[in-house]
């Protein structure tokens, strides 16, 4: 058996609010093997983002141990968390965060200037992945002029660029229209076809539909995880 | 690295173009004053220095006053009360180097078809020595003019100009009040005294020729001025100690009767002169920098609004790998980048306004490298201290707190 991606073991977060600690996470324990393609569903404040931003290394857990690629990361300062978030994942917001300012090749290069990537490569890695996502003559445009299934695949290229075997999603597709998101699902299951592992949250059936695995979150918890459909 | 992110600082500044400018505009302005203050100073101090150099050394004037005759006091009009015979036995004095009695005025002078006015300087070659000034063409008048009182010139270089333009003037005559006297030598230049006048606008002839057919004293023998050189400036206040008792004693002054002359410390005056400008140029720069502080608080006040406006920026590039030094460099090269344009700016601004000055006022101003040098380190310090603060407080942000800000 190959070793997990992630290894989840005993996580909690709470956050501090004016009431006192919140706990918006409760002890998740939880395993994902390369290559696979989970959806975590959940009703609305049931930590679903705050587990996704642990995963991601935007954050760090009050309680439990995050083993990412066999390494613990629940303990690690600030600068070996932004060189995992650089190097080892990917992460994808509902809000496509782009940088307005920049081209689109220049937000996909991106974190290549943060990995110390000489100009000429980051440059053409970054033609590259824009024409994999499909919009490979897009280069030179800003954000604000293609639309929003179109900022998504160049955030699902940003994500890309420094070749990570993880790609984490919060809510992909839940600023876009269904036929948008049905575009956005087969990018992601292309993608997983070529060995990326990929979590994403979404609330829609349909989404989860296309992930080989469902995992559900209630008030903190994990309440079920089970195989779907022909990988069952 | 480095490089990426210029480009990154310049596409920021560009953003905002305006605000840009307005935050650069208080290190032009800063640096642009701090620029010309220190010209302006500087050159004050090299002015004074310069005039102090052409002076002479160690010189003391004895100037002739007010004597009481039954009460009734002559002004400086009046007779005066120093002669020649004073100014020889404070020759004889210890601790005296040169001694020249001296009768000045401003007279017309008149060479065939030009005329000029200058002041005419009657006293003995010893004037010369005192001054430290030299004859650069011709040669100098001897003991024996001012006793058989021939009229014979030595003229400044102004003069020479204004009078006989592109002419040599030794050996040739010219006339003062009516008299024709022989240019024998032309003085070396020594530009403006302290109180602004032309040195080089000066006649001298010998002091007899000067009492007798230039100002026409009536009271042959007596001057209003004697030029004492000491030793040094250490035996200076002894030197005049000596004078006065010498002179009091000649004068027969009882105890209790005020002095019937003066005597000014030209060298002293000099030095508080110097003294005096170099404190303007100090107060001058101290001002100047004040602007520059200001601009710096600008500099940090527009990093602030940037850090704040930008939490969502600084947010996604730390989720996508930026370190804290990252962000903390990113801020700081933009601080320091308007730092440094603005300085350079101001550096221009600040050379183009002293050479105007120079050029419309006749100020003289002295333009160093160390004053760019030290205006150029002090930017890119005033940049990265007050963007300090800026760049750190977006270096600490939490990531997932900046990509919430909305
Ligand atoms: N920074 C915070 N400070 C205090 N409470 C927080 C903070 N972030 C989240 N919470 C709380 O933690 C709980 C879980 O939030 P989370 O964003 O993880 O939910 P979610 O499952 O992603 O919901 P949604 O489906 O609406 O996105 C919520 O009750 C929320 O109010
Ligand atoms: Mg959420």
């Amino acid at each position: 058996m190959m070793q997990p991606v992630i290894r989840v073991a005993g996580l909690g977060k709470s956050y501090e609010t004016a009431a006192g600690l919140f706990p918006a996470l409760k002890g998740v324990d939880l395993d994902v093997r390369p290559g696979e393609f989970i959806a975590i569903m959940g009703p609305s404040g049931s930590g679903k983002s705050t587990f996704m931003n642990l995963l991601g290394c935007l954050d760090t857990p009050t309680v439990g141990d995050y083993f990412l690629a066999g390494e613990n990361v629940a303990h690690m300062d600030k600068d070996a968390l932004a060189l995992l978030r650089n190097r080892t994942l990917g992460f994808v917001f509902q809000g496509f965060n782009l940088l307005p300012r920049m081209s689109l090749q220049d937000n996909v290069a991106l974190p290549l200037v943060y990995a110390g990537v000489d100009r000429e490569t980051r440059q053409a890695k970054a033609r590259e992945l824009l024409a994999k996502v499909g919009l490979g003559n897009y280069a030179e445009s800003l954000p604000n002029r293609i639309s929003g299934g179109q900022q998504q695949r160049v955030a699902i290229a940003r994500a890309l660029v420094n070749e990570p075997r993880l790609i984490l999603a919060d809510e992909p597709t839940g600023n876009l229209d269904s036929h948008t998101s049905e575009e956005i699902m087969r990018l992601f299951e292309e993608l997983n076809g070529e060995g990326i592992t990929i979590v994403l949250v979404t609330h829609e059936p349909d989404i989860a539909a296309h992930c080989k695995r469902q995992v559900r979150f209630l008030d903190g918890q994990i309440v079920s995880d089970q195989l779907t459909g022909d990988s069952a | 690295m480095i490089h990426p992110m210029l480009g990154e600082a310049w596409l920021a500044m560009g953003a905002n173009r305006l605000r840009t400018a307005l935050t650069m505009l208080g290190m032009v302005i800063g640096v642009g004053a701090v620029v010309i203050m220190m010209a302006i100073g500087q050159g004050a101090q090299y002015a004074v220095q310069q005039t102090i150099s052409t002076m002479g050394s160690n010189l003391f004037i004895v100037l002739s006053g007010s004597f009481t005759t039954a009460g009734v006091r002559s002004g400086s009009a009046g007779a005066p009360t120093l002669n020649v015979a004073d100014a020889q036995t404070i020759a004889e004095l210890d601790g005296v180097v040169n001694v020249a009695p001296t009768h000045q005025g401003t007279r017309q002078l008149v060479y065939g078809s030009q005329n000029w006015s200058s002041q005419v300087i009657g006293t003995t070659p010893e004037y010369l020595d005192a001054r430290a000034w030299s004859i650069v063409n011709g040669a100098g008048f001897g003991d024996s003019d001012v006793r058989s009182a021939t009229r014979v010139a030595i003229i400044g270089k102004t003069v020479a100009e204004n009078l006989f333009g592109d002419d040599d003037p030794v050996g040739k005559t010219m006339r003062i009040q009516q008299n024709p006297f022989i240019v024998i030598g032309v003085l070396g230049s020594k530009g403006q005294n302290l109180d602004g006048r032309d040195q080089d606008d000066t006649v001298i002839i010998p002091l007899t020729t000067a009492q007798r057919k230039v100002f026409g004293t009536p009271f042959l023998g007596s001057v209003r001025m004697i030029m004492v050189q000491a030793e040094s400036a250490e035996t200076m206040p002894r030197t005049m100690e000596s004078v006065t008792s010498l002179l009091r004693q000649r004068h027969r002054l009882r105890e209790g009767v005020p002095d019937d002359f003066f005597m000014r410390n030209l060298s002293a005056a000099a030095e508080s002169e110097a003294e005096t400008t170099r404190t303007m140029s100090i107060l001058l720069g101290a001002i100047a920098s004040i602007s520059l502080l200001v601009g710096g608080i600008g500099i940090m006040n527009i990093m602030l609004v940037s850090v704040t406006e930008r939490t969502r920026e600084i947010g996604i590039r730390m989720a996508i790998g930026a370190r804290q030094r990252d962000i903390l460099s990113q801020f700081l090269l933009e601080a320091v980048m308007i730092s440094f344009a603005g300085c350079l700016l101001g550096l221009l601004l600040g050379l183009a306004i002293a050479l105007a000055i120079n050029a419309f006022t006749g100020m003289v101003i002295v333009i160093s490298g160390s004053a760019a040098l030290i205006a150029f380190v002090v930017a890119a310090g005033v940049g990265i201290f007050f963007g300090w603060y800026p760049a750190q407080k977006a270096a600490r942000l939490d990531p997932i707190e900046a990509l919430r800000y909305q």
